[in-house]
């Protein structure tokens, strides 16, 4: 046997995923409270052993850890025009694995630094203007930031011709020049900033206090969870190669829908762009792994927002539930967050959690797919689209602490197709539902740093396929 | 570093691809660098382009017939979004019907385009033109 424990320190919970890498078996999962107020060690601790209580005593060859903890990595960027550049530094940051706390176009005010002093993020993306565009802009918000009062890393990736005047603005803060998000227009290049990101994210978990005693543990903080999971997302899709040089199969484009009790985020691999002749692309080039995150989607702490976006008639509609009853059992969860109706006569709420958890899905795979118009021109039909086609994409995949004890998962996934209702978006047609019954993405995407094959074996063997 | 920066686009519902891609392909012989944005391009699109790019000019196609109700409100647009004395060219096919070009270039210039060519107008009268507003040599 030679045991792995893959751990991810979440803002709730300490998760713990052990895998034998001699036979490419899941051992166990188990999780106790993340106890960051003392020493994260000791919910690890507990964790592991509520794990080796189920497994027996294993004997780890190797500790490796993903981090959400401590609010996770919070962001706040600012570029020059929304669509453009400050579209660019949102991207970079959500891909980067952070949580964004606010993302600012043109010129910094002075109330907006007074926000940004009190959110005190952990690291500031300041982006604007190609190459040897506009300078103005960075440079006055580069002034302004020397003015906060809390200290926080700034990484500069705008126009670099005018990089170095804004790190001597600057002067005295941690600051850290890297390539421009859009060196060129409409050109994407996030991954130098998000590599400076993922540093900046490692040091500060080796000096952030109370994160643990044991030094050892830190060192194998990899990186951010959101970060694993866009990794065991990009792994499933693509496949990898074997060590004897022959291919292990991924299973194709795909689109991953996390569902929490607070945000719901959505992954998609695949490069999503117009297929066909008639079809004009607007906007931004799409990052072929997309997250994007919907901070008012959640099944317990914004369980308002769900309803708000779908409406309560929907929600009532598939439930079974009238309305008003609705009403209740919402503002029930939305205070009683640690609900999960599993019992025998909670059926009520499993409708309710259904309905919901659909229409969590449906907000946010609509917000993360792109959308087309047509254009009636003189000769017949053009179509514009923006953001990412996902029509073709054939595998949804499903994730999240909220949706692996529901039943119908499959049923749910179906909030991502194309609905007759909009034809504009473009969402799947039709797709296989995956399931993260035992929930071990964020584990296998770190494993897959180390032993993508085998994170991709034991993947393919433990998502199970739902029927819809 | 001095070299000047062109926005270039069809503006509005209008396909016509291929005036625009032999403009870019001259432009970018005559040493200008050239943002070129395609066919049906939005007032606006050219607009944010030319912010974050910080362009000297933009140059504005149309062939479709349009280009003059399409062209309204550009200029008051770019004073807005602080593109305030920005170079702004009109050409393609912007007459319709019987008009007098004179007319139609007028009409142009009272919206606040620095300059408006007829059709057919050879590239190389552009770049001239455009090197006499930058006073270029
Ligand atoms: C090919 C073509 C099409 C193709 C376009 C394919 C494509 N994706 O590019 C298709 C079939 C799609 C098409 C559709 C239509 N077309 Co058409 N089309 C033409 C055609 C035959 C050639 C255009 C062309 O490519 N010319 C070659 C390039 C190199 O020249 P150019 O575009 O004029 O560009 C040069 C100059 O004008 C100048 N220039 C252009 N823009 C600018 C900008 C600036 C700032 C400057 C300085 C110079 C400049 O420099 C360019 C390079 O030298 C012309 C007729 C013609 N012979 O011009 C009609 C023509 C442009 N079309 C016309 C029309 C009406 C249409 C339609 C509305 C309907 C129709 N009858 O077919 C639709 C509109 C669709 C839409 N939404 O845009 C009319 C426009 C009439 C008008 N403006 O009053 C024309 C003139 C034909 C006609 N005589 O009726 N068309």
């Amino acid at each position: 046997m030679r045991p792995v424990l893959l751990i991810d320190f979440g803002s709730t919970y300490t998760k713990v995923t052990a895998v034998d890498l001699e036979t490419e078996e899941l051992l166990g999962t188990a999780q106790s409270w993340t106890t960051v107020q003392t020493d994260i060690g000791e919910g690890l601790a507990k964790a592991v052993a509520i794990l080796e209580e189920k497994t027996g005593p294993l004997n780890f060859e190797a500790r490796y850890a993903c981090s959400s903890a401590a609010g996770g990595l919070r962001m706040i960027t600012s570029g020059l025009v929304p669509e453009l550049t400050a579209e660019a530094a949102k991207q970079a940051s959500l891909g980067a694995g952070a949580k964004i706390r606010g993302v600012y176009s043109f010129e910094l005010t002075e109330d907006d630094i007074e926000d940004i002093d009190e959110e005190a993020p952990d690291i500031f993306l300041l982006v604007g203007g190609t190459d040897g565009g506009n300078k103005e802009c960075i440079l006055h918000n580069a002034e302004m930031l020397a003015t906060c009062k809390s200290d926080f890393p700034i990484v500069i990736a705008g126009n670099r011709s005018a990089a170095r005047a804004c790190a001597r603005r600057l002067e005295g803060r941690d600051v850290h020049i890297v390539e421009n998000v859009m060196p060129r227009f409409g050109v994407l290049n996030i991954k130098p900033a998000q590599d400076e990101i993922r540093q900046i994210f490692l040091k500060r978990i080796v000096e952030a206090k109370g994160y643990t005693k044991a030094q050892e543990l830190i060192d194998n903080i990899a990186m951010p969870t959101p970060s694993a999971m866009m990794q065991a997302m990009k792994l499933l899709a693509e496949g990898c190669e074997n060590p004897d040089g022959t291919k292990e199969k991924g299973i194709g484009d795909l689109l991953a829908v996390d569902v929490g009790g607070a945000t719901t985020d959505i992954y998609s691999v695949c490069d999503g762009m117009p297929t066909d002749m008639n079809t004009v692309f607007k906007g931004l080039p799409e990052p072929y792994i997309k997250r994007t995150v919907e901070g008012d989607i959640g099944m317990r702490y914004s369980i308002h927002g769900i309803e708000e976006a779908v409406g309560t008639a929907y929600v009532s509609k598939l439930s079974g539930i009238p309305e008003q009853r609705c009403r209740e059992l919402i503002d029930y969860l939305g205070s009683h967050t640690e609900v999960i109706p599993q019992g025998e006569n909670e059926d009520e709420l499993k409708h309710l959690d259904f309905a919901l958890a659909s229409g969590a899905i449906k907000t946010a795979v609509t917000r993360h797919a792109g959308r087309i118009e047509e254009v009636y021109t003189m000769n017949g039909l053009a179509y514009m689209q923006s953001g990412k086609d996902l029509r073709e994409v054939k595998q949804i995949v499903v994730t999240g602490g909220s949706l692996i004890h529901t039943e119908r998962t499959g049923d749910i996934a179906s909030a991502a197709l194309t609905d007759p209702a909009d034809p504009y978006s473009l969402k799947p047609r039709e797709a296989e539902v995956w399931v993260d019954r035992s929930y071990i993405l964020a584990a296998m995407g770190l494993l897959s740093a180390y032993e993508p094959a085998i994170a991709l074996r034991i993947m393919k063997k433990e998502l199970k396929k739902e029927q819809q | 570093m001095d070299k000047k920066t062109l926005v270039l686009g069809v503006i509005g519902a209008d396909v016509h691809a291929v005036g625009v891609s032999i403009l870019n392909r001259a432009f970018l012989d005559a040493g200008f660098d050239v943002v070129n944005l395609g066919v049906m391009v939005s007032q606006e699109e050219f607009i944010s382009a030319a912010i974050e790019t910080n362009a000297d000019a933009i140059m504005v196609s149309s062939l479709y017939g349009q280009g003059e109700l399409d062209c309204r409100g550009f200029r008051e647009k770019c004073d807005e979004a602080g593109l305030k004395g920005i170079l702004l060219y009109v050409g393609g096919n912007i007459v319709i019907g019987k008009h007098e070009f004179a007319e139609v270039e007028k009409r142009f210039k009272d919206m606040g385009f620095d300059r408006a060519f007829p059709p057919g107008t050879d590239p190389q009268t552009t770049i001239a033109c455009l090197k006499e507003d930058f006073h270029l040599n």
